[in-house]
């Protein structure tokens, strides 16, 4: 029963340890900054978006991964807005409005973008045109060494 | 095989060379700018967040004179280092209005106590809902509005000393 109290007041003191840990701010963190949602069909669309949505303050992490006080605002912000049924694509075009490509890691179909769709066709049509010559050229070569093996068996 | 085939891999090469030492020597300044520039101010509503000045509303940007828009916070060191080169601007006669973004009544008192209140208004943005429909990404940053609402300008970080007689010249040019 004491281990069990313990342990629940362990729990309870964690929230007020992370909040002194983030130090950048007197307010508690939003409340879907480090709550997932209840329904987890939505919490998995808000997590894929997350993990894709750039973080500002770390602007090499993903705001799933930062713990930066405007990253826990953003997610808390998404889990909201898909909460109310809003479609992660819209979400990720309103961010984008406002910030950019630059805040979102998914690749988009703009033309500066066109050669990294691009070169991997390329590639793959190059290594199938290089496979193809080599190919028939061995097959020819058997063919050449075919005959002559059976010139050699004639004499 | 044809001879110029030879050459492709080295021509690669030194192209992407080329394309790796000229991105390096750009200085990666981080600044994310935003793209609400030129655009309308974002619809928003505001609580109080000093004691003796009133919140803030989008509405009052609309009102025929350019204003300031200040986003700054109690917790945040440079936006105490602005604070003189904020007071100048007031003291030239720009509106300057204040958004605290995650703060505390208490705490924005005491830092405006500390360092000066240039404001006519101040709203607390206590989850930073119109910082990112502002498309700022920190503190400080302050925006020039326009008389019709409209976001002409967007300077990211402290504003030092020798950035005062621009941004007059930029509101001046707004009137």
């Amino acid at each position: 029963m004491r281990a069990l109290l313990l342990l629940l007041a362990a729990l309870l003191a964690q929230p007020a340890l992370a909040q002194s840990a983030l130090a950048q701010s007197a307010l508690p963190p939003a409340p879907y900054a480090y709550r997932q949602l209840d329904d987890p069909a939505q919490e998995k669309q808000a997590h894929d978006l997350m993990v894709t949505i750039r973080c500002l303050t770390c602007q090499s992490q993903s705001i799933a991964d930062s713990d930066a006080s405007m990253a826990g605002d953003l997610r808390s912000e998404i889990r909201e807005r898909i909460a109310r049924g809003e479609k992660p694509e819209h979400i990720r075009r309103w961010l984008i409005e406002r910030y950019g490509d630059w805040i979102s890691y998914e690749p988009t179909s703009d033309p500066i973008l066109w050669p990294l769709w691009g070169v991997p066709l390329l590639m793959l049509i190059g290594g199938a045109a290089l496979a193809a010559t080599r190919i028939r050229r061995r097959g020819r070569r058997n063919g050449r060494r075919g005959r002559n093996g059976k010139e050699g068996a004639g004499q | 095989m044809k001879r110029w085939l030879l050459w492709l891999p080295l021509v690669l090469f030194a192209a992407l060379a080329l394309m790796f030492i000229g991105r390096l020597r750009q200085p990666d300044d981080g600044l994310i700018v935003s793209k609400m520039v030129g655009k309308p101010l974002p619809e928003f509503t505001l609580p109080q967040a000093a004691s003796d000045r009133p919140p803030l509303a989008s509405s009052e940007f609309a009102r025929g004179r350019p204003r300031l828009l200040n986003i700054f916070a109690s917790w945040c060191v440079p936006c105490a280092a602005e604070a003189p080169q904020l007071e100048a601007l007031a003291a030239a006669g720009v509106p300057i209005d204040g958004i605290a973004i995650r703060d505390a009544r208490e705490d924005v008192d005491a830092f405006l106590k500390r360092w000066g209140n240039p404001y006519r208004h101040i709203g607390l943005d206590a989850r930073s809902q119109v910082q990112i429909a502002l498309g700022s990404s920190g503190v400080p940053e302050t925006f020039l509005i326009d008389g019709q609402g409209r976001i002409l300008h967007q300077h990211i970080g402290d504003i030092r000393a020798d950035d005062v007689p621009g941004l007059i010249a930029k509101w001046k040019a707004a009137q």
